[in-house]
């Protein structure tokens, strides 16, 4: 086996060197009951050549050279080529989580960067160094209100990403932690008098997304006024990280739960993606996840260090405020370098590019079919109501290589045949004309019959 | 120094600054293609929700951010270097096809939402994981939804309450033993349950009659490290399983040992009802500084029913497709899939070893783990002499008398070119030195390292200081924690002049 660099010898002579006659001496604790005497049904062992062609013919089978209107939690933007050179250096890719400090330096600056480069963009004062994902760290966030504020009832928008409340849901469910939730209006924002009704005084924290599932830019100010004349906290998830560069951060917000995705990390199926928890200094204490913090050595130099581990589970065990241990820390470090690479003056810019994008899309969208959510700002997303189903548009289009909006009816039935569309710096004029043209195509023609509607999207 | 240091690695010694130390206005290294679609007005798009400023993000050239990362990235020790013998963390070879096949076009770039028809692919990629993983542990079902260790026995406890509570009882609390790791109570805490310490015996193992004496019918489960966190395979792990399955609990195992197991006996046959395994330490994806991980959870036919959604399914045509119908699901763990990309890595670690070379790895790391105990056993104190499977616990009882602390002597190895060990876990084990040096190191360098800690042993006699002082090879000396913590810097701030 090529990974293994034993030879027949080596192995003789360590087994004498032990004082076992054979290797099944090492194995005696298992009772032999137990132990296995055949192969395991696996497939065989592959050369690399094999292995890159199977993987290869995976390739394929997935569709590629689409053009793809998804976004919906997972963007794609282009991601510059030096985050993959560095992040395949040994030393990133195959060191573990930095609890020895001193030859970990490395990990432990490029963490301390990422907590200030995310501190900067949210507008909070603390990041922690990841969380699994935007899901994870929305729930985490807020059994993280439930702690500061000792109550124990979140009210979440309707406008959350619908997976997003299933993974809150989850977690939620053992906690005692109730949910109630507050809708939208037809401008596609939180309704205001749906979440003064459903706040109470056990309200531990309304929870929201900006821009919301729908690409809607949220009022947070509003939000925030309601929520702190209640005691509650306002915890804000993002999940389109680029919308950063250009609309303004969530500074009204107690909690910031991110998915950092969109920050050079690829859309990959679905992970490994980026969370994090971004607060206010005095709530860093009931911060889950882990923090690197700046020290000093014994001789007055700078270092960085993992700090304030008394919350997490290996000192607190089940008192920890999370048993969160393993975090996402290579893809931190893909984000890390890709907010380097855009930097102060980049990121705006092409925030930019994906706001003109997605305007020119909305307009064109717009002169064939309804455009809904009209009535406030929005980012790269947005919903288009078809008279026709989106599935049997996007059916279509597939057979031009083009992936259309996700249709919304297994999430928002109420929407009717509505789907959410995305558009990034890298979709084209090109592909945005001719999937606008197809569309209008069938919106033009007279709604067919119930036939068989092929089901391409889940 | 007095002893020579064979294997010291040399870190770049330079100092390299904080990227917002080096950022001047102007400087960039970015650019994007012309915009083919009108420009836009931003402000009469957004109003108010216009952001005018991004404050101290920085402003450096492409070569700038080359040098910064690679110098950052060696004041690291890597796998890649050397020995890294970090007890219960796994740290084995990352094969490089595996990150050549995670970007594969179609792979690395596939949208979670895409329609199935076109998502073939990665669905067979998920699938063929879980028949391997499935045959590897003897269980009956998985799901590759979680994302890492923790959140796999979080996914698996849910499985275990939603299970009771289908028997109309969730049960109160849930059994761990003493040398648990601590995301095991944590765990527990978050499920809901209270968590009862069990205590270990003499050898090590779970003390059967004190099972016996605490289990009842408010324990829904026990969570069994196994071979345990000193090494130690559970021998009377069949008695374990039949007291808890007499009361109708469940034995679930955290699967972080796996590495002794895989290809030689199987949690399924020993009576497991559900386990995660980490496909980060097992598995050989990258452990990358800290993730991402990887915690499958695979659970017998009886708690199938209860797995997160959505779980992959051949349909009547014969392709893969997502099934979201699971009525007694959990619910959803996490957004999508879980951590994809570290399925296409294990998957391509599986294949590459296949069943001779998955049974021989386990095989290596066994050997490898007695290989030092044997070497070590005369210098350091071996607190529980029952046999170890692929790692090996020490203490630090005879350096101590010297005022050496397991700490010292793991700082003092960082001199000596090795990554140390894990210091003080098992908690059961005071000034425990917990030694796992799976199978991807050969005979030289553990000499080496067996070399090296008999010198450390030496020189705790004869010059304890230096180890006290340790390590003095590094970019930096030992860090002040206590002041970290006291006062938290934990961004970088403009200096206010």
């Amino acid at each position: 086996m090529r990974y293994l660099p034993k030879s027949p010898a080596d192995r003789e002579a360590m087994l004498k060197a032990i004082g076992a006659r054979s290797i099944d001496d090492l194995f005696a604790p298992i009772p032999a009951e137990y132990r296995l005497s055949r192969d395991l049904k696996v497939p065989r062992q592959m050369a690399e050549s094999e292995i890159v062609d199977w993987f290869k013919q995976r390739s394929q089978e997935n569709g590629i050279e689409y053009a793809s209107f998804l976004g919906a939690g997972a963007y794609m933007h282009y991601r510059p080529v030096i985050i993959d050179s560095l992040i395949s250096r040994g030393e990133f890719l195959t060191a573990y989580t930095p609890y020895q400090a001193e030859i970990s330096q490395g990990t432990l600056q490029a963490i301390f960067e990422f907590q200030t480069m995310i501190c900067e963009l949210t507008d909070m004062e603390v990041a922690n160094a990841s969380m699994y994902d935007g899901s994870t760290a929305a729930a985490e966030a807020a059994m993280m209100a439930v702690r500061v504020t000792g109550r124990s009832s979140v009210v979440v928008a309707k406008s959350l990403h619908p997976e997003y409340r299933e993974v809150l849901a989850t977690y939620a469910h053992h906690q005692g932690m109730p949910l109630a939730s507050a809708g939208f209006t037809d401008t596609g924002r939180l309704d205001l008098k749906q979440l003064e009704k459903a706040i109470g005084p056990d309200t531990a924290c309304v929870l929201i997304q900006s821009p919301n599932f729908f690409g809607t830019i949220e009022d947070v100010a509003a939000m925030a006024e309601i929520a702190h004349k209640n005691g509650s906290l306002l915890v804000v998830s993002i999940a389109e990280a680029v919308s950063l560069g250009i609309v303004e951060p969530p500074r009204d917000a107690d909690i910031v739960a991110m998915e950092a995705q969109s920050f050079g990390v690829p859309v990959g199926f679905g992970g490994p993606y980026c969370g994090v928890i971004a607060t206010k200094e005095k709530f860093v204490r009931q911060m889950p996840g882990r923090l690197a913090g700046q020290t000093t050595d014994r001789n007055g130099k700078r270092g960085f260090v993992l700090t304030l581990a008394t919350r997490e589970q290996h000192i607190r065990r089940e008192k920890a405020t999370s048993n969160i241990c393993t975090n996402q820390a290579l893809v931190a470090l893909m984000v890390n370098i890709f907010m380097t690479v855009y930097g102060k003056v980049g990121l705006k810019e092409l925030a930019k590019q994906n706001l003109a994008k997605a305007a020119y899309a909305t307009d064109q969208f717009g002169k064939h079919a309804r455009v809904l959510f009209t009535g406030a700002p929005r980012f790269n997303e947005f919903v288009v109501q078809t008279s026709e189903d989106p599935y049997v548009i996007n059916s279509r289009l597939l057979g031009h290589k083009i992936v259309g909006g996700l249709p919304l009816k297994k999430f928002y039935p109420e929407l009717g045949n509505a789907a959410l569309w995305c558009c990034t710096e890298m979709t084209t004029r090109t592909s945005i004309d001719t999937a606008v043209g197809m569309l209008a195509e069938s919106e033009a023609e007279e709604p067919r019959g119930d036939h068989a509607v092929e089901e391409v999207v889940r | 120094m007095k002893h020579p240091t064979p294997k010291a690695t040399r870190h770049v010694n330079q100092n390299e600054g904080l990227i917002f130390e080096k950022s001047s206005a102007g400087k960039a290294a970015w650019k994007l293609p012309p915009l083919d679609v009108p420009e836009v007005d931003t402000a009469k798009l957004l109003g108010n929700a216009e952001r005018k400023d991004l404050g101290v993000m920085p402003e450096v050239s492409e070569i700038e951010i080359i040098r910064h990362f690679t110098r950052l990235s060696t004041w690291n020790y890597a796998i890649d270097l050397g020995m890294y013998p970090l007890g219960s963390c796994t740290m084995k070879y990352n094969p490089r096809v595996n990150e050549v096949v995670a970007r594969l076009e179609g792979i690395a770039n596939g949208h979670p939402y895409q329609p199935e028809k076109i998502s073939q692919g990665a669905l067979r990629i998920i699938k063929t994981l879980s028949d391997c993983l499935i045959e590897i542990t003897g269980m009956d079902a998985i799901t590759l939804q979680p994302a890492a260790g923790a959140h796999g026995e979080l996914t698996g406890l849910l499985i275990a309450r939603a299970y009771h509570e289908s028997k109309g009882n969730p049960r109160k609390k849930v059994l761990i033993p003493d040398s648990a790791h601590g995301t095991n109570p944590a765990t527990a805490a978050m499920v809901g349950y209270a968590v009862e310490n069990l205590k270990s015996n003499s050898r090590g193992m779970v003390e059967v009659s004190a099972l016996e004496a605490q289990m009842n019918d408010d324990v829904a489960a026990l969570m069994l490290t196994n071979p345990n966190t000193l090494g130690v395979f559970e021998q009377e792990i069949h008695k374990i399983a039949q007291i808890l399955h007499a009361k109708g609990g469940l034995l679930y195992m955290d699967g972080a040992n796996m590495n002794a197991l895989v290809g030689k006996v199987r949690p399924g046959d020993f009576g497991v009802d559900v386990m995660h395994l980490n496909l980060h330490k097992t598995f050989s994806t990258p452990h990358g500084g800290g993730g991402p991980g990887s915690g499958p959870v695979a659970v017998k036919c009886a708690l199938e029913p209860f797995l997160p959604t959505p779980v992959v399914i051949t349909k009547n045509d014969g392709t893969l497709g997502f099934d979201y119908n699971r009525p007694q699901s959990v619910g959803r763990v996490r957004s999508f899939y879980g951590n994809f990309g570290m399925f296409v890595r294990a998957l391509a670690y599986i294949l590459a070893n296949g069943p001779d070379g998955l049974r021989q790895t386990t095989e290596d790391a066994v050997l490898n783990a007695n290989y030092i105990r044997k070497g070590l056993e005369d210098v350091y104190d071996l607190p529980y002499s029952t046999p170890s499977m692929h790692e090996v616990v020490f203490s630090d009882k005879l350096q101590a008398k010297k005022g050496v602390r397991t700490m010292d002597i793991a700082k003092r190895l960082i001199d000596y070119g090795f990554h140390p060990y894990t210091t003080a876990f098992p908690l059961i084990v005071p000034g425990a030195l917990m030694i796992e040096p799976t199978e991807s190191e050969d005979k030289a360098e553990m000499d080496l390292f067996v070399d090296a800690m008999k010198s450390i042993a030496q020189e705790v006699e004869e010059d304890p200081q230096t180890v006290l002082d340790a390590p003095l090879t590094t970019r930096v000396s030992r860090l002040d924690e206590t002041a970290a913590a006291r006062k938290p810097i934990l961004r970088w701030k403009p200096q206010t002049s």
